[in-house]
């Protein structure tokens, strides 16, 4: 039950098969890295779990703690625990960052309910310091202008203040230079906890040095074709995709 | 302090969109259509004197005369049927001093609508008016002490002609356009108010109107005089619950800043999307004077507003703030007019407009600087916001002559909010109408910072039930 779980997911757009017969449960307490070539799937699949209305789900279910979340609104599906932090995050113009984490925590209160705004700065202006991100981002509309490594740190930012129970990072180390990705990952490890949950989506082995997986899966034409340990992100930065590719061409079908 | 700090202290106002009514039970009633007989009907009931009978009358053969603004003007203006419209309501004459005085279904109304708490904590004035006439009026006393006059129209004419007949229909002359004319012949209600030299008014007075009754033409008409080194802000708010039939408010509003005053006039205008909402609003801003309107428009079938000010006196200033919102079916056709007439006088305009499906929005500007002036200048931004693809939106900005020594800037922009934008907003758990409203609220952000903070509260309160109600 505290899974997320993923059992033989179809997705295709425009008529074209993009995530084939995909499976793979997370269990809260790990954290699991999907790494694959570009244009196998991966934020597709990000995606189509949190609920975007762009893919076509052709069969197969998404258990969040034993509940089915495909075909869900996306809201529906962030409150009940699923957090993304996207791979290209987009601006807001005029809303704030403060006040936009403030309507989303907001929105996860029952009617009536107010968030005491003390406490939240309070908590807001922890993480940020946490996160090396100035008090001063707080008033800036959200993502607006933000280099790139800027928009990444505020996603973790965002992540923590939601306090999701699985969290899918999409390439969150690209664009971060060297000191903000361990700062980053130092703030995603502090997250790590019991109760939550990681899909952590990257190409590169460094941001695995710092968020070490309890599973490394490789991804390649819509499905996982292979898993190990951490020990295999090591390999495959060291060989490369093409073994992995040849050995699944070479499998029977 | 942020804006969501704001709201926390925001007064809290049961609005529903104003979307209630109560049943109809009026002491006078001028029956259907428009005829010499209307008119003299409402001037007997109102014991008008012979030269506001005679304004009236003169009026009406203009309005009969004028054809509709139809070479520029939405095609469903031709669907106002004057016959069908009732052009006078009212349960009685003299407006209540007290809230206990105002019958019980009128009080309720304007309960519901907040006043009389918004009154209590920032008013220094509040008139109500209830289709035709006031029901409530009162202003704090040491203000009357100072001298300041706060009344409908039909008493500013009958009691203080000479103060406000030198400046009644010369601001906005009877002949401007079809709806001026139609509501110098039928005025009813407003407020007419006159501020001594000198005297600075700290808090807003407060003009609240309200159609209840169906098929019916609001037509106040409001005069402001700011004697000169004077100051006043002054808040209107409209609603009317929604009928399946065609109402019609067509205001006209007319500002006089003399030497030195300064005058800002707010609008918050939710009019439910049956209206047909034809204002016509202008200011006059003598030397050192300003005069400044914030306008914001939602609501309506279709609103035709363009306020304008005219720069008469060395050194005035005039300013448009404005920010309209256009829903599926509805038609917000706004802009600004600034008549430069002398030196060193300087106009600025922001123009927001927000378009959601097939709702339409159109910006109209008007900027006249003669050649012979100097040292004149005119700022003209308009943004438009389009949320869904089938929003519509256009731009008329018009500038008519310019001499060397004026400078003239004009910026214009169109965004959108994509379905990415929305998607986000939503995974962290926004429904799509607060991702909506958010969205709307950050492109009018900068322009809310300029409002008075108990308007931008309102204002962001209306905008969040209109993008909740668009939502599918
Ligand atoms: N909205 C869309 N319309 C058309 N094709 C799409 C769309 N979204 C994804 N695709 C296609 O689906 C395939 C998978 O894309 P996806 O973005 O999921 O890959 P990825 O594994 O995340 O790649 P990368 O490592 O480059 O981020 C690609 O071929 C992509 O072009
Ligand atoms: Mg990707």
């Amino acid at each position: 039950m505290n899974t997320l779980e993923i059992k033989n997911l179809n997705v295709s757009i425009d008529g074209q098969a993009i995530l084939k017969d995909f499976s793979l449960t997370i269990p809260k307490g790990e954290v699991h890295a999907l790494m694959g070539p570009n244009g196998t799937g991966k934020s597709t699949l990000a995606k189509v779990i949190a609920g975007h209305e762009d893919y076509t789900v052709e069969s197969g279910e998404v258990l969040l703690d034993g509940v089915n979340i495909l075909g869900g609104e996306p809201d529906d599906i962030a409150k009940a625990g699923l957090f993304l932090a996207f791979q290209y995050p987009l601006e807001i113009p005029g809303v704030s960052i403060a006040n936009f984490i403030r309507a989303a925590r907001q929105a996860r209160l029952p009617e009536g309910e107010d968030i005491n705004a003390v406490e939240y700065y309070k908590e807001l202006y922890a993480k940020m310091d946490a996160l090396k991100m100035d008090r001063k981002f707080t008033a800036r509309s959200l993502n607006e202008g933000f280099s790139g490594g800027e928009k990444k740190r505020c996603e973790i930012l965002q992540m923590s203040m939601l306090d999701p129970k699985y969290c899918i990072m999409d390439e969150t180390d690209s664009g971060l230079d060297i000191d903000a990705l361990r700062i980053v990952s130092e703030g995603v490890n502090l997250m790590r906890s019991e109760e939550r949950g990681f899909l952590v989506i990257t190409h590169y082995q460094r941001l695995l040095d710092y968020i070490v997986p309890d599973v490394v899966h490789v991804m390649f034409d819509g499905r996982i074709v292979h898993s190990g340990d951490a020990e295999l992100a090591k390999e495959l930065e060291s060989k490369g995709y093409d073994w992995v590719k040849e050995e699944f061409v070479g499998a029977p079908a | 302090m942020s804006d969501t700090d704001i709201q926390d202290e925001a007064i809290k106002v049961d609005t529903e969109k104003g979307n209630f009514k109560y049943p109809e039970n009026y002491e006078f009633d001028a029956g259907v259509g428009l005829t010499e007989d209307t008119i003299k009907y409402i001037s007997d009931v109102k014991n008008d004197d012979e030269w506001v009978r005679e304004f009236r009358l003169k009026a009406l053969e203009v309005f009969k005369k004028k054809p509709m603004p139809t070479n520029w003007a939405d095609k469903d203006l031709e669907n106002i049927d004057f016959d069908k419209i009732r052009y006078y309501l009212s349960k009685g004459q003299v407006p209540a001093r007290s809230w206990d005085d105002v019958p019980d279904d009128v009080k309720e109304t304007f309960e519901r609508l907040g006043i009389p708490e918004q009154e209590r904590k920032f008013l220094a004035g509040v008139e109500a008016q209830f289709d035709s006439e006031a029901s409530y009026s009162r202003m704090k006393e040491d203000l009357e002490k100072e001298g300041v006059i706060f009344v409908g129209s039909t008493e500013g004419l009958a009691k203080y002609p000479e103060i406000f007949r030198p400046y009644f229909g010369k601001v906005i002359p009877t002949a401007d356009n079809k709806f001026s004319a139609l509501n110098s012949a039928t005025f009813s209600g407003g407020s007419f108010i006159y501020v001594p030299k000198g005297v600075k008014l700290k808090q807003p007075l407060q003009a609240y109107f309200r159609i209840n009754a169906e098929n019916f033409g609001q037509f106040e008409r409001t005069l402001i005089i700011a004697d000169e080194d004077s100051e006043i802000t002054y808040m209107e708010g409209c609603t009317a619950p929604k009928f399946e039939t065609a109402t019609l408010h067509s205001a006209v509003v007319e500002l006089v800043a003399l030497k030195n005053a300064k005058i800002q006039y707010i609008t918050v205008q939710n009019w439910s999307s049956n209206v047909f909402n034809l204002v016509t609003k202008r200011g006059m801003a003598d030397e050192g004077a300003e005069v400044k309107w914030i306008d914001c428009n939602i609501g309506s079938r279709l609103t035709m507003k363009y306020p304008g000010v005219v720069l008469k006196g060395k050194g005035a200033r005039g300013e448009v703030l404005s920010i309209a919102l256009a829903n599926d079916g509805q038609h917000q056709d706004t802009g600004a007019k600034m008549m430069h007439l002398a030196d060193n006088t300087t106009s600025n305009i922001i123009s927001k407009s927000i378009s959601i499906g097939k709702g339409r929005s159109t910006y109209r500007g008007q900027v006249h600087m003669p050649k012979h002036l100097k040292n004149c200048k005119n700022n003209t931004e308009c943004d438009a916001l389009l949320i869904n693809t089938n929003s519509r939106t256009d731009t008329y900005p018009a500038i008519t002559t310019r001499g060397e020594n004026n400078t003239v800037q004009h910026e214009a922009s169109v965004s959108k909010v994509s379905a990415e934008q929305i998607f986000y907003m939503m995974q962290r758990g926004l429904s799509e109408g607060e991702a909506m409203s958010l969205a709307v609220n950050g492109f009018v952000n900068d322009l809310m910072k300029a409002f008075p903070m108990e308007y931008s509260v309102e204002l962001k309160r209306l905008i969040d039930m209109e993008m909740e109600g668009s939502v599918g």
